[in-house]
Protein backbone atom coordinates (compact mmCIF):
# COMPACT_ATOMS: atom_id res chain seq x y z
CA UNK A 1 0.00 0.00 0.00
CA UNK A 2 0.85 3.58 -0.32
CA UNK A 3 -0.94 6.83 0.14
CA UNK A 4 -2.52 8.70 -2.73
CA UNK A 5 -3.97 12.17 -3.12
CA UNK A 6 -7.54 12.61 -4.28
CA UNK A 7 -6.85 15.24 -6.92
CA UNK A 8 -10.40 16.61 -6.98
CA UNK A 9 -10.05 17.53 -3.29
CA UNK A 10 -6.49 18.82 -3.26
CA UNK A 11 -6.26 22.62 -2.97
CA UNK A 12 -2.71 22.67 -4.27
CA UNK A 13 -1.55 24.37 -1.10
CA UNK A 14 1.76 22.43 -1.15
CA UNK A 15 1.81 21.91 2.62
CA UNK A 16 2.39 18.17 2.22
CA UNK A 17 5.24 18.41 -0.25
CA UNK A 18 8.10 19.45 2.07
CA UNK A 19 6.88 17.17 4.88
CA UNK A 20 7.29 13.85 3.08
CA UNK A 21 10.43 12.08 4.33
CA UNK A 22 10.76 10.21 1.02
CA UNK A 23 10.23 13.11 -1.38
CA UNK A 24 7.33 11.12 -2.84
CA UNK A 25 5.03 14.11 -3.31
CA UNK A 26 5.16 16.22 -6.45
CA UNK A 27 3.12 18.89 -8.19
CA UNK A 28 0.92 17.79 -11.03
CA UNK A 29 -1.26 20.21 -12.96
CA UNK A 30 -1.90 22.58 -10.07
CA UNK A 31 -2.57 19.87 -7.50
CA UNK A 32 -0.27 17.38 -5.84
CA UNK A 33 0.28 13.66 -6.27
CA UNK A 34 2.21 10.83 -4.60
CA UNK A 35 4.65 8.51 -6.33
CA UNK A 36 3.54 5.12 -4.92
CA UNK A 37 6.93 3.57 -5.48
CA UNK A 38 8.48 6.10 -3.09
CA UNK A 39 5.79 6.28 -0.40
CA UNK A 40 6.65 4.28 2.72
CA UNK A 41 3.55 5.39 4.64
CA UNK A 42 6.13 7.17 6.74
CA UNK A 43 7.01 3.84 8.38
CA UNK A 44 10.19 4.11 10.38
CA UNK A 45 10.13 7.90 10.16
CA UNK A 46 7.07 9.15 11.99
CA UNK A 47 4.05 7.88 13.88
CA UNK A 48 1.64 9.54 11.51
CA UNK A 49 1.69 9.77 7.74
CA UNK A 50 2.90 13.34 7.30
CA UNK A 51 0.80 14.13 4.26
CA UNK A 52 -2.37 13.14 6.13
CA UNK A 53 -1.42 15.06 9.25
CA UNK A 54 -0.69 18.35 7.49
CA UNK A 55 -3.36 18.32 4.79
CA UNK A 56 -6.10 20.89 5.50
CA UNK A 57 -8.73 18.92 3.62
CA UNK A 58 -9.71 15.74 5.45
CA UNK A 59 -10.00 12.65 3.28
CA UNK A 60 -7.63 13.94 0.62
CA UNK A 61 -4.54 11.87 1.42
CA UNK A 62 -5.85 8.30 1.61
CA UNK A 63 -4.60 4.73 1.43
CA UNK A 64 -4.40 3.43 -2.11
CA UNK A 65 -5.44 -0.23 -1.94
CA UNK A 66 -4.55 -0.87 -5.54
CA UNK A 67 -0.88 -0.62 -4.69
CA UNK A 68 0.91 -3.56 -3.04
CA UNK A 69 1.91 -3.20 0.57
CA UNK A 70 5.07 -1.33 1.32
CA UNK A 71 7.90 -3.88 1.71
CA UNK A 72 9.58 -2.83 4.91
CA UNK A 73 6.32 -2.57 6.82
CA UNK B 1 -1.27 55.26 -14.62
CA UNK B 2 -4.57 56.24 -13.08
CA UNK B 3 -2.94 56.43 -9.67
CA UNK B 4 -0.38 58.97 -10.78
CA UNK B 5 -3.07 61.15 -12.26
CA UNK B 6 -5.00 60.84 -9.07
CA UNK B 7 -2.10 62.00 -7.02
CA UNK B 8 -1.69 65.04 -9.18
CA UNK B 9 -5.41 65.59 -8.87
CA UNK B 10 -5.25 65.88 -5.17
CA UNK B 11 -2.14 67.96 -5.38
CA UNK B 12 -3.88 70.54 -7.51
CA UNK B 13 -6.75 71.69 -5.33
CA UNK B 14 -4.54 71.49 -2.27
CA UNK B 15 -1.66 73.35 -3.92
CA UNK B 16 -2.50 76.88 -2.88
CA UNK B 17 -3.50 76.06 0.64
CA UNK B 18 -0.49 73.79 0.88
CA UNK B 19 1.98 76.57 0.01
CA UNK B 20 0.25 79.06 2.26
CA UNK B 21 0.33 76.60 5.09
CA UNK B 22 4.00 75.94 4.63
CA UNK B 23 4.61 79.67 4.76
CA UNK B 24 2.48 80.33 7.78
CA UNK B 25 3.96 77.33 9.50
CA UNK B 26 7.47 78.64 8.89
CA UNK B 27 6.57 82.15 10.02
CA UNK B 28 5.18 80.95 13.30
CA UNK B 29 8.45 79.22 13.97
CA UNK B 30 6.97 75.80 13.61
CA UNK B 31 8.92 74.02 10.96
CA UNK B 32 6.86 71.64 8.97
CA UNK B 33 9.94 69.75 8.00
CA UNK B 34 12.26 68.65 10.74
CA UNK B 35 15.19 66.33 10.49
CA UNK B 36 14.78 62.67 9.81
CA UNK B 37 11.80 61.41 11.70
CA UNK B 38 10.87 64.79 13.06
CA UNK B 39 7.68 66.28 11.90
CA UNK B 40 6.47 69.81 12.22
CA UNK B 41 4.59 70.88 15.30
CA UNK B 42 5.46 67.80 17.26
CA UNK B 43 2.55 65.63 18.12
CA UNK B 44 0.34 67.01 15.40
CA UNK B 45 2.22 65.19 12.70
CA UNK B 46 3.59 62.18 14.46
CA UNK B 47 1.58 60.02 16.81
CA UNK B 48 2.54 61.32 20.23
CA UNK B 49 2.22 57.86 21.69
CA UNK B 50 4.98 56.29 19.64
CA UNK B 51 8.66 56.58 20.50
CA UNK B 52 10.54 58.48 17.74
CA UNK B 53 12.64 55.51 16.62
CA UNK B 54 9.51 53.44 16.07
CA UNK B 55 7.71 56.28 14.31
CA UNK B 56 10.67 56.59 11.97
CA UNK B 57 10.28 52.93 11.06
CA UNK B 58 6.56 52.95 10.54
CA UNK B 59 5.76 56.37 9.18
CA UNK B 60 5.84 55.27 5.55
CA UNK B 61 4.19 51.96 6.17
CA UNK B 62 0.58 52.01 5.00
CA UNK B 63 -0.42 49.13 7.24
CA UNK B 64 1.08 50.55 10.41
CA UNK B 65 0.41 54.24 10.24
CA UNK B 66 -3.03 55.64 9.65
CA UNK B 67 -1.54 58.69 8.01
CA UNK B 68 0.83 56.75 5.81
CA UNK B 69 -1.91 54.65 4.35
CA UNK B 70 -3.22 57.71 2.55
CA UNK B 71 0.09 58.29 0.83
CA UNK B 72 2.06 55.10 0.56
CA UNK B 73 1.24 51.82 -1.06
CA UNK B 74 2.07 48.27 -0.24
CA UNK B 75 1.94 45.02 -2.11
CA UNK B 76 1.62 41.42 -1.12
CA UNK B 77 2.96 38.51 -3.09
CA UNK B 78 1.56 35.02 -2.67
CA UNK B 79 4.50 32.64 -2.82
CA UNK B 80 3.86 30.27 0.03
CA UNK B 81 0.34 28.91 0.24
CA UNK B 82 1.14 26.07 2.64
CA UNK B 83 -0.06 26.31 6.21
CA UNK B 84 0.53 24.26 9.32
CA UNK B 85 -2.51 25.05 11.40
CA UNK B 86 -6.23 25.14 10.75
CA UNK B 87 -8.34 28.10 11.79
CA UNK B 88 -12.11 27.90 11.93
CA UNK B 89 -12.36 31.21 10.06
CA UNK B 90 -10.28 30.04 7.16
CA UNK B 91 -11.21 27.84 4.26
CA UNK B 92 -8.13 27.10 2.26
CA UNK B 93 -10.16 25.58 -0.48
CA UNK B 94 -10.50 29.17 -1.59
CA UNK B 95 -8.08 31.40 0.18
CA UNK B 96 -7.05 32.48 3.65
CA UNK B 97 -9.98 34.34 5.18
CA UNK B 98 -7.77 36.07 7.68
CA UNK B 99 -5.20 37.90 5.65
CA UNK B 100 -6.92 37.90 2.35
CA UNK B 101 -10.23 37.93 0.65
CA UNK B 102 -12.06 34.65 0.85
CA UNK B 103 -13.44 33.17 -2.30
CA UNK B 104 -10.75 34.52 -4.53
CA UNK B 105 -7.83 32.28 -5.30
CA UNK B 106 -4.70 34.37 -5.35
CA UNK B 107 -2.18 33.95 -8.06
CA UNK B 108 0.62 31.81 -6.76
CA UNK B 109 4.10 32.90 -7.78
CA UNK B 110 7.57 31.44 -7.75
CA UNK B 111 10.09 33.59 -5.83
CA UNK B 112 11.57 34.71 -9.16
CA UNK B 113 8.20 35.76 -10.54
CA UNK B 114 7.38 37.48 -7.28
CA UNK B 115 10.61 39.48 -7.30
CA UNK B 116 10.00 40.60 -10.84
CA UNK B 117 6.50 41.64 -9.95
CA UNK B 118 7.77 43.72 -7.03
CA UNK B 119 10.19 45.61 -9.25
CA UNK B 120 7.51 46.14 -11.90
CA UNK B 121 5.06 47.52 -9.36
CA UNK B 122 7.65 49.71 -7.64
CA UNK B 123 8.65 51.20 -10.98
CA UNK B 124 5.03 51.99 -11.84
CA UNK B 125 3.87 53.11 -8.40
CA UNK B 126 6.57 55.24 -6.76
CA UNK B 127 4.67 55.36 -3.45
CA UNK B 128 5.00 51.58 -3.09
CA UNK B 129 7.21 51.24 -0.03
CA UNK B 130 6.35 47.90 1.51
CA UNK B 131 6.43 44.31 0.36
CA UNK B 132 4.59 41.82 2.51
CA UNK B 133 4.29 38.08 2.39
CA UNK B 134 1.05 37.31 4.12
CA UNK B 135 -0.31 34.09 2.82
CA UNK B 136 -2.58 32.56 1.79
CA UNK B 137 -1.22 30.10 4.27
CA UNK B 138 1.69 30.81 6.55
CA UNK B 139 4.86 32.56 5.40
CA UNK B 140 6.90 30.28 7.67
CA UNK B 141 5.26 26.99 6.72
CA UNK B 142 7.28 27.21 3.53
CA UNK B 143 10.19 29.38 4.67
CA UNK B 144 12.47 28.65 1.72
CA UNK B 145 10.13 30.40 -0.72
CA UNK B 146 9.51 33.35 1.56
CA UNK B 147 13.18 34.03 2.24
CA UNK B 148 14.22 33.48 -1.35
CA UNK B 149 11.72 36.12 -2.45
CA UNK B 150 13.03 38.60 0.11
CA UNK B 151 16.59 37.94 -0.96
CA UNK B 152 15.85 38.57 -4.64
CA UNK B 153 13.93 41.76 -3.89
CA UNK B 154 16.67 43.15 -1.67
CA UNK B 155 19.15 42.75 -4.53
CA UNK B 156 17.22 44.91 -7.01
CA UNK B 157 15.09 47.14 -4.82
CA UNK B 158 16.98 47.81 -1.61
CA UNK B 159 14.71 50.63 -0.48
CA UNK B 160 11.64 48.46 -0.13
CA UNK B 161 10.72 47.47 3.38
CA UNK B 162 10.01 43.82 3.96
CA UNK B 163 7.39 42.38 6.21
CA UNK B 164 5.83 39.03 6.78
CA UNK B 165 2.76 37.68 8.49
CA UNK B 166 2.70 34.43 10.36
CA UNK B 167 0.55 32.39 12.68
CA UNK B 168 3.65 32.14 14.86
CA UNK B 169 3.87 28.37 15.16
CA UNK B 170 7.27 28.14 13.49
CA UNK B 171 8.38 31.65 14.38
CA UNK B 172 10.94 30.85 17.12
CA UNK B 173 12.87 28.68 14.63
CA UNK B 174 13.21 31.49 12.09
CA UNK B 175 13.81 34.62 14.14
CA UNK B 176 17.53 34.54 13.34
CA UNK B 177 16.87 34.32 9.63
CA UNK B 178 14.24 37.06 9.79
CA UNK B 179 16.74 39.34 11.51
CA UNK B 180 19.47 38.45 9.01
CA UNK B 181 17.18 39.32 6.09
CA UNK B 182 16.53 42.74 7.63
CA UNK B 183 12.81 42.15 7.76
CA UNK B 184 11.70 45.10 9.83
CA UNK B 185 8.10 44.24 10.58
CA UNK B 186 6.47 40.98 11.48
CA UNK B 187 2.76 40.46 12.02
CA UNK B 188 1.69 37.59 14.25
CA UNK B 189 -1.94 36.57 14.31
CA UNK B 190 -2.75 35.93 17.98
CA UNK B 191 -6.37 35.22 18.77
CA UNK B 192 -5.97 33.84 22.27
CA UNK B 193 -3.58 33.19 25.13
CA UNK B 194 -5.95 30.77 26.86
CA UNK B 195 -5.85 27.32 25.21
CA UNK B 196 -9.47 26.71 26.25
CA UNK B 197 -10.48 29.66 24.07
CA UNK B 198 -8.03 28.52 21.40
CA UNK B 199 -9.66 25.11 21.17
CA UNK B 200 -12.78 26.83 19.87
CA UNK B 201 -10.78 28.61 17.16
CA UNK B 202 -8.18 26.05 16.07
CA UNK B 203 -9.26 22.46 15.39
CA UNK B 204 -5.66 21.33 14.90
CA UNK B 205 -2.03 22.25 14.37
CA UNK B 206 0.79 20.31 12.67
CA UNK B 207 3.91 20.47 14.77
CA UNK B 208 6.92 18.20 15.31
CA UNK B 209 5.70 15.80 12.66
CA UNK B 210 2.31 15.20 14.13
CA UNK B 211 -1.15 16.61 14.29
CA UNK B 212 -2.24 17.99 17.64
CA UNK B 213 -5.87 18.78 18.41
CA UNK B 214 -7.95 20.47 21.08
CA UNK B 215 -6.53 22.31 24.05
CA UNK B 216 -3.14 20.66 23.60
CA UNK B 217 -2.83 22.15 20.11
CA UNK B 218 -3.71 25.66 21.26
CA UNK B 219 -1.36 25.43 24.20
CA UNK B 220 1.59 24.71 21.91
CA UNK B 221 0.51 27.38 19.46
CA UNK B 222 0.13 30.05 22.13
CA UNK B 223 3.49 29.26 23.74
CA UNK B 224 5.25 29.41 20.37
CA UNK B 225 3.52 32.66 19.41
CA UNK B 226 4.48 34.45 22.61
CA UNK B 227 8.03 33.09 22.53
CA UNK B 228 8.41 34.24 18.92
CA UNK B 229 7.09 37.68 19.84
CA UNK B 230 9.59 38.03 22.68
CA UNK B 231 12.48 36.88 20.50
CA UNK B 232 11.65 39.37 17.74
CA UNK B 233 11.29 42.25 20.18
CA UNK B 234 14.64 41.33 21.74
CA UNK B 235 16.22 41.80 18.29
CA UNK B 236 14.57 45.15 17.71
CA UNK B 237 12.16 43.91 15.06
CA UNK B 238 8.76 45.59 15.13
CA UNK B 239 5.91 43.27 15.87
CA UNK B 240 2.28 43.94 15.11
CA UNK B 241 -0.33 41.58 16.46
CA UNK B 242 -3.45 40.81 14.48
CA UNK B 243 -6.49 39.38 16.24
CA UNK B 244 -9.75 38.30 14.75
CA UNK B 245 -12.69 39.36 16.91
CA UNK B 246 -15.12 36.45 17.20
CA UNK B 247 -18.20 37.44 19.22
CA UNK B 248 -18.98 35.00 22.02
CA UNK B 249 -15.63 33.21 21.63
CA UNK B 250 -12.73 35.58 22.11
CA UNK B 251 -14.25 39.08 22.20
CA UNK B 252 -13.80 39.65 25.94
CA UNK B 253 -10.65 37.56 26.02
CA UNK B 254 -8.94 39.86 23.51
CA UNK B 255 -8.50 42.42 26.29
CA UNK B 256 -6.28 39.83 28.04
CA UNK B 257 -4.50 39.13 24.75
CA UNK B 258 -3.93 42.85 24.35
CA UNK B 259 -2.27 43.07 27.78
CA UNK B 260 -0.16 39.99 27.15
CA UNK B 261 1.20 41.15 23.81
CA UNK B 262 1.76 44.69 24.97
CA UNK B 263 3.77 43.54 27.98
CA UNK B 264 5.94 41.50 25.62
CA UNK B 265 6.68 44.50 23.43
CA UNK B 266 4.29 44.36 20.47
CA UNK B 267 3.95 47.91 19.21
CA UNK B 268 0.58 47.74 17.52
CA UNK B 269 -2.55 45.66 17.95
CA UNK B 270 -4.95 45.24 15.07
CA UNK B 271 -8.30 43.79 16.05
CA UNK B 272 -10.17 42.78 12.92
CA UNK B 273 -13.77 41.73 12.58
CA UNK B 274 -14.45 38.08 11.77
CA UNK B 275 -15.51 37.53 8.18
CA UNK B 276 -17.87 34.59 8.27
CA UNK B 277 -20.39 34.48 5.49
CA UNK B 278 -21.70 30.96 5.01
CA UNK B 279 -20.78 30.98 1.33
CA UNK B 280 -17.08 31.19 2.18
CA UNK B 281 -17.41 27.67 3.52
CA UNK B 282 -15.38 28.23 6.67
CA UNK B 283 -16.20 26.25 9.80
CA UNK B 284 -17.44 29.42 11.47
CA UNK B 285 -19.38 30.45 8.40
CA UNK B 286 -21.15 27.10 8.19
CA UNK B 287 -21.89 27.09 11.92
CA UNK B 288 -23.57 30.48 11.67
CA UNK B 289 -20.96 32.23 13.83
CA UNK B 290 -21.58 35.95 13.32
CA UNK B 291 -19.06 38.74 13.03
CA UNK B 292 -19.12 41.85 15.24
CA UNK B 293 -21.09 45.01 14.49
CA UNK B 294 -19.24 48.26 13.92
CA UNK B 295 -19.85 49.53 17.42
CA UNK B 296 -18.94 46.19 19.06
CA UNK B 297 -15.63 46.32 17.23
CA UNK B 298 -15.05 49.95 18.15
CA UNK B 299 -15.95 49.36 21.80
CA UNK B 300 -13.40 46.56 22.04
CA UNK B 301 -10.75 48.63 20.26
CA UNK B 302 -11.48 51.55 22.59
CA UNK B 303 -11.21 49.25 25.63
CA UNK B 304 -7.77 48.14 24.49
CA UNK B 305 -6.60 51.57 23.50
CA UNK B 306 -5.49 52.62 26.96
CA UNK B 307 -3.13 49.69 26.82
CA UNK B 308 -1.43 50.34 23.51
CA UNK B 309 -1.78 51.60 19.99
CA UNK B 310 -4.72 50.25 18.13
CA UNK B 311 -4.77 49.88 14.42
CA UNK B 312 -8.12 50.65 12.89
CA UNK B 313 -7.50 51.03 9.20
CA UNK B 314 -6.79 47.42 8.27
CA UNK B 315 -8.76 46.35 5.25
CA UNK B 316 -7.96 42.65 5.52
CA UNK B 317 -6.58 42.84 2.03
CA UNK B 318 -6.12 39.77 -0.07
CA UNK B 319 -2.75 38.06 -0.21
CA UNK B 320 -1.82 39.50 -3.58
CA UNK B 321 -3.11 43.03 -3.08
CA UNK B 322 -1.28 45.86 -4.81
CA UNK B 323 -1.62 49.59 -4.21
CA UNK B 324 -2.91 51.94 -1.60
CA UNK B 325 -5.10 50.44 1.10
CA UNK B 326 -8.69 50.31 -0.02
CA UNK B 327 -7.60 50.21 -3.61
CA UNK B 328 -6.59 47.09 -5.41
CA UNK B 329 -4.52 47.33 -8.54
CA UNK B 330 -3.49 43.69 -8.63
CA UNK B 331 -5.28 43.18 -11.94
CA UNK B 332 -2.71 45.43 -13.61
CA UNK B 333 0.10 43.20 -12.44
CA UNK B 334 -0.79 39.65 -13.34
CA UNK B 335 2.15 37.36 -14.01
CA UNK B 336 1.51 37.58 -17.71
CA UNK B 337 1.54 41.38 -17.75
CA UNK B 338 4.53 41.63 -15.43
CA UNK B 339 6.59 39.28 -17.56
CA UNK B 340 5.83 41.41 -20.64
CA UNK B 341 6.64 44.71 -18.89
CA UNK B 342 9.76 46.72 -19.50
CA UNK B 343 10.93 47.61 -16.05
CA UNK B 344 13.63 49.92 -14.95
CA UNK B 345 14.23 50.51 -11.28
CA UNK B 346 14.74 54.22 -10.70
CA UNK B 347 15.61 54.63 -7.04
CA UNK B 348 16.25 58.40 -7.25
CA UNK B 349 12.87 59.11 -8.83
CA UNK B 350 11.14 57.05 -6.17
CA UNK B 351 12.89 58.92 -3.40
CA UNK B 352 12.11 62.33 -4.90
CA UNK B 353 8.48 61.38 -5.19
CA UNK B 354 8.32 60.15 -1.62
CA UNK B 355 9.89 63.35 -0.34
CA UNK B 356 7.14 65.33 -2.03
CA UNK B 357 4.49 63.19 -0.42
CA UNK B 358 6.16 63.67 2.92
CA UNK B 359 5.96 67.44 2.57
CA UNK B 360 2.27 67.20 1.78
CA UNK B 361 1.72 65.11 4.90
CA UNK B 362 3.41 67.68 7.05
CA UNK B 363 1.15 70.37 5.62
CA UNK B 364 -1.90 68.28 6.47
CA UNK B 365 -0.73 67.96 10.04
CA UNK B 366 -0.15 71.68 10.37
CA UNK B 367 -3.61 72.43 8.94
CA UNK B 368 -5.19 70.08 11.46
CA UNK B 369 -3.34 71.71 14.32
CA UNK B 370 -4.51 75.20 13.28
CA UNK B 371 -8.11 74.09 13.06
CA UNK B 372 -7.86 72.41 16.43
CA UNK B 373 -6.67 75.62 18.03
CA UNK B 374 -9.98 77.20 17.03
CA UNK B 375 -11.74 74.73 19.30
CA UNK B 376 -9.90 75.97 22.35
CA UNK B 377 -12.21 77.00 25.13
CA UNK B 378 -15.03 74.79 23.86
CA UNK B 379 -16.40 72.73 26.70
CA UNK B 380 -19.14 70.69 25.00
CA UNK B 381 -19.04 67.01 25.88
CA UNK B 382 -20.61 66.05 22.57
CA UNK B 383 -18.83 63.39 20.54
CA UNK B 384 -19.90 62.55 17.00
CA UNK B 385 -18.77 60.35 14.16
CA UNK B 386 -18.29 61.72 10.69
CA UNK B 387 -17.87 59.69 7.50
CA UNK B 388 -15.52 60.81 4.72
CA UNK B 389 -15.50 60.03 1.01
CA UNK B 390 -11.88 59.98 -0.10
CA UNK B 391 -9.64 58.27 -2.61
CA UNK B 392 -6.56 59.00 -0.56
CA UNK B 393 -4.08 61.80 -0.10
CA UNK B 394 -5.71 62.90 3.14
CA UNK B 395 -8.23 64.94 1.13
CA UNK B 396 -12.04 64.78 0.76
CA UNK B 397 -11.96 64.07 -2.95
CA UNK B 398 -14.51 61.38 -3.71
CA UNK B 399 -18.03 61.66 -5.11
CA UNK B 400 -20.56 60.01 -2.78
CA UNK B 401 -21.78 57.74 -5.54
CA UNK B 402 -18.28 56.59 -6.46
CA UNK B 403 -17.15 55.70 -2.96
CA UNK B 404 -16.17 52.08 -2.34
CA UNK B 405 -15.67 52.87 1.31
CA UNK B 406 -16.05 55.66 3.81
CA UNK B 407 -13.52 56.55 6.45
CA UNK B 408 -14.94 57.18 9.88
CA UNK B 409 -13.62 59.84 12.23
CA UNK B 410 -14.73 60.41 15.78
CA UNK B 411 -14.58 64.07 16.76
CA UNK B 412 -14.93 65.91 20.05
CA UNK B 413 -13.36 69.02 21.52
CA UNK B 414 -10.26 66.85 22.01
CA UNK B 415 -9.84 66.59 18.23
CA UNK B 416 -10.50 64.23 15.37
CA UNK B 417 -9.57 60.58 15.55
CA UNK B 418 -9.68 58.00 12.81
CA UNK B 419 -11.75 55.08 14.09
CA UNK B 420 -12.29 52.87 11.08
CA UNK B 421 -13.58 52.45 7.60
CA UNK B 422 -16.77 51.05 6.14
CA UNK B 423 -16.83 49.33 2.83
CA UNK B 424 -19.91 49.77 0.74
CA UNK B 425 -21.07 48.57 -2.61
CA UNK B 426 -21.05 51.28 -5.20
CA UNK B 427 -24.18 53.34 -4.94
CA UNK B 428 -23.98 54.70 -8.42
CA UNK B 429 -22.53 52.58 -11.16
CA UNK B 430 -22.05 54.33 -14.47
CA UNK B 431 -24.39 57.14 -13.54
CA UNK B 432 -27.26 54.91 -12.43
CA UNK B 433 -28.15 54.25 -8.85
CA UNK B 434 -27.55 50.58 -8.06
CA UNK B 435 -30.36 48.09 -7.69
CA UNK B 436 -29.80 47.47 -4.01
CA UNK B 437 -30.25 51.22 -3.54
CA UNK B 438 -28.94 53.29 -0.74
CA UNK B 439 -30.09 51.18 2.20
CA UNK B 440 -26.86 49.23 2.75
CA UNK B 441 -24.95 52.53 2.77
CA UNK B 442 -27.35 53.99 5.31
CA UNK B 443 -26.76 50.93 7.48
CA UNK B 444 -23.00 51.21 7.13
CA UNK B 445 -23.07 54.90 8.13
CA UNK B 446 -25.85 54.65 10.69
CA UNK B 447 -23.56 55.64 13.57
CA UNK B 448 -22.44 58.83 11.80
CA UNK B 449 -23.87 62.33 12.11
CA UNK B 450 -22.60 63.53 8.76
CA UNK B 451 -20.81 62.42 5.62
CA UNK B 452 -18.34 64.82 4.01
CA UNK B 453 -18.04 64.37 0.26
CA UNK B 454 -16.60 66.06 -2.81
CA UNK B 455 -20.02 65.92 -4.43
CA UNK B 456 -23.41 64.27 -3.96
CA UNK B 457 -26.68 64.13 -5.91
CA UNK B 458 -30.02 65.37 -4.58
CA UNK B 459 -31.57 61.92 -4.25
CA UNK B 460 -28.98 60.28 -1.99
CA UNK B 461 -28.70 63.54 -0.08
CA UNK B 462 -32.40 63.39 0.76
CA UNK B 463 -32.22 59.71 1.70
CA UNK B 464 -29.31 60.44 4.03
CA UNK B 465 -31.20 63.37 5.55
CA UNK B 466 -34.17 61.06 6.08
CA UNK B 467 -31.91 58.76 8.08
CA UNK B 468 -30.60 61.71 10.09
CA UNK B 469 -27.24 61.90 8.34
CA UNK B 470 -26.18 65.26 6.98
CA UNK B 471 -24.41 65.21 3.59
CA UNK B 472 -21.87 68.03 3.36
CA UNK B 473 -20.13 69.29 0.22
CA UNK B 474 -18.67 72.43 1.82
CA UNK B 475 -15.30 70.81 2.43
CA UNK B 476 -14.77 69.36 -1.03
CA UNK B 477 -11.05 68.92 -1.81
CA UNK B 478 -10.01 70.11 1.65
CA UNK B 479 -7.84 68.12 4.05
CA UNK B 480 -9.83 65.52 5.97
CA UNK B 481 -8.92 66.09 9.60
CA UNK B 482 -9.00 69.85 9.33
CA UNK B 483 -12.46 69.61 7.75
CA UNK B 484 -13.79 67.17 10.32
CA UNK B 485 -12.83 69.58 13.09
CA UNK B 486 -14.25 72.56 11.19
CA UNK B 487 -17.51 70.69 10.65
CA UNK B 488 -17.66 69.82 14.32
CA UNK B 489 -17.14 73.44 15.32
CA UNK B 490 -19.97 74.46 13.01
CA UNK B 491 -22.11 71.65 14.41
CA UNK B 492 -21.55 72.81 17.97
CA UNK B 493 -22.48 76.35 16.98
CA UNK B 494 -25.70 75.23 15.37
CA UNK B 495 -26.56 73.11 18.40
CA UNK B 496 -25.77 76.13 20.58
CA UNK B 497 -28.12 78.31 18.56
CA UNK B 498 -30.75 75.55 18.67
CA UNK B 499 -30.75 75.35 14.87
CA UNK B 500 -30.27 71.62 15.18
CA UNK B 501 -30.66 69.18 18.03
CA UNK B 502 -27.84 66.83 18.91
CA UNK B 503 -28.98 63.22 18.90
CA UNK B 504 -26.93 60.17 19.74
CA UNK B 505 -26.57 57.83 16.76
CA UNK B 506 -27.07 54.06 16.80
CA UNK B 507 -24.93 51.17 15.64
CA UNK B 508 -23.81 50.36 12.12
CA UNK B 509 -23.19 47.17 10.18
CA UNK B 510 -19.82 46.07 8.88
CA UNK B 511 -20.15 44.88 5.34
CA UNK B 512 -19.28 41.23 5.13
CA UNK B 513 -16.79 39.99 2.63
CA UNK B 514 -13.60 41.67 1.72
CA UNK B 515 -12.97 44.79 -0.25
CA UNK B 516 -13.67 44.39 -3.92
CA UNK B 517 -12.95 47.00 -6.51
CA UNK B 518 -16.35 47.53 -8.18
S1 LIG C 1 2.56 8.72 3.78
FE1 LIG C 1 4.53 9.64 4.29
S2 LIG C 1 5.90 8.72 2.77
FE2 LIG C 1 3.83 8.47 1.96
S3 LIG C 1 3.50 10.23 0.70
FE3 LIG C 1 2.67 10.70 2.72
S4 LIG C 1 4.33 11.76 3.70
FE4 LIG C 1 5.25 10.73 1.96
S1 LIG D 1 -1.63 19.26 1.78
FE1 LIG D 1 -3.49 18.37 0.93
S2 LIG D 1 -4.47 20.05 -0.14
FE2 LIG D 1 -2.36 20.71 0.25
S3 LIG D 1 -1.26 20.12 -1.62
FE3 LIG D 1 -1.06 18.41 -0.20
S4 LIG D 1 -2.77 17.05 -0.70
FE4 LIG D 1 -3.20 19.01 -1.65
S1 LIG E 1 -4.23 42.91 5.43
FE1 LIG E 1 -4.00 44.91 4.46
S2 LIG E 1 -4.25 46.43 6.03
FE2 LIG E 1 -4.01 44.43 7.02
S3 LIG E 1 -1.86 44.33 7.45
FE3 LIG E 1 -2.10 43.44 5.46
S4 LIG E 1 -1.89 45.07 3.97
FE4 LIG E 1 -2.10 45.98 5.97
Amino acid sequence: MAYKIVASQCTGCSACEPQCPNVAIFEKAGTFAIDPSKCSECTGHYDEPQCVAVCPVDGTCVIDNSVPRYQAA
Amino acid sequence: MSKLLQLHDFGAPGATSFDELRKSAASSGCSSKGGAGKTGCGSAAGPSDLPPEIWEKVKNHPCYSEQAHHHFARMHVAVAPACNIQCNYCNRKYDCANESRPGVVSEKLTPEQAARKVVAVASTIPQMTVLGIAGPGDALANPAKTFKTFELVTETAPDIKLCLSTNGLMLPDYVEQIAAMKVDHVTITINMIDPEVGAKIYPWIFYNHRRYTGVEASKILSERQLLGLEMLVARGILVKVNSVMIPGINDQHLIEVNKAVKSRGAFLHNIMPLISEAEHGTAFGLAGQRGPTAQELKTLQDACEGEMNMMRHCRQCRADAVGLLGEDRSAEFTTEKVMAMDVEYDLAARQAYQAKVEAERDAIAVAKQRELEKLEGETATIKIQVAIATKGGGVINEHFGHAHEFQIYEVSTAGAKFVGHRRVDLYCEGGYASETGIDPILQALNDCTAVLVAKIGMCPKDSLAGAGIEAVETYAFEYIEQSVIAYFKDYLERVGKSEIRHVARGDATIRQGAFTEA
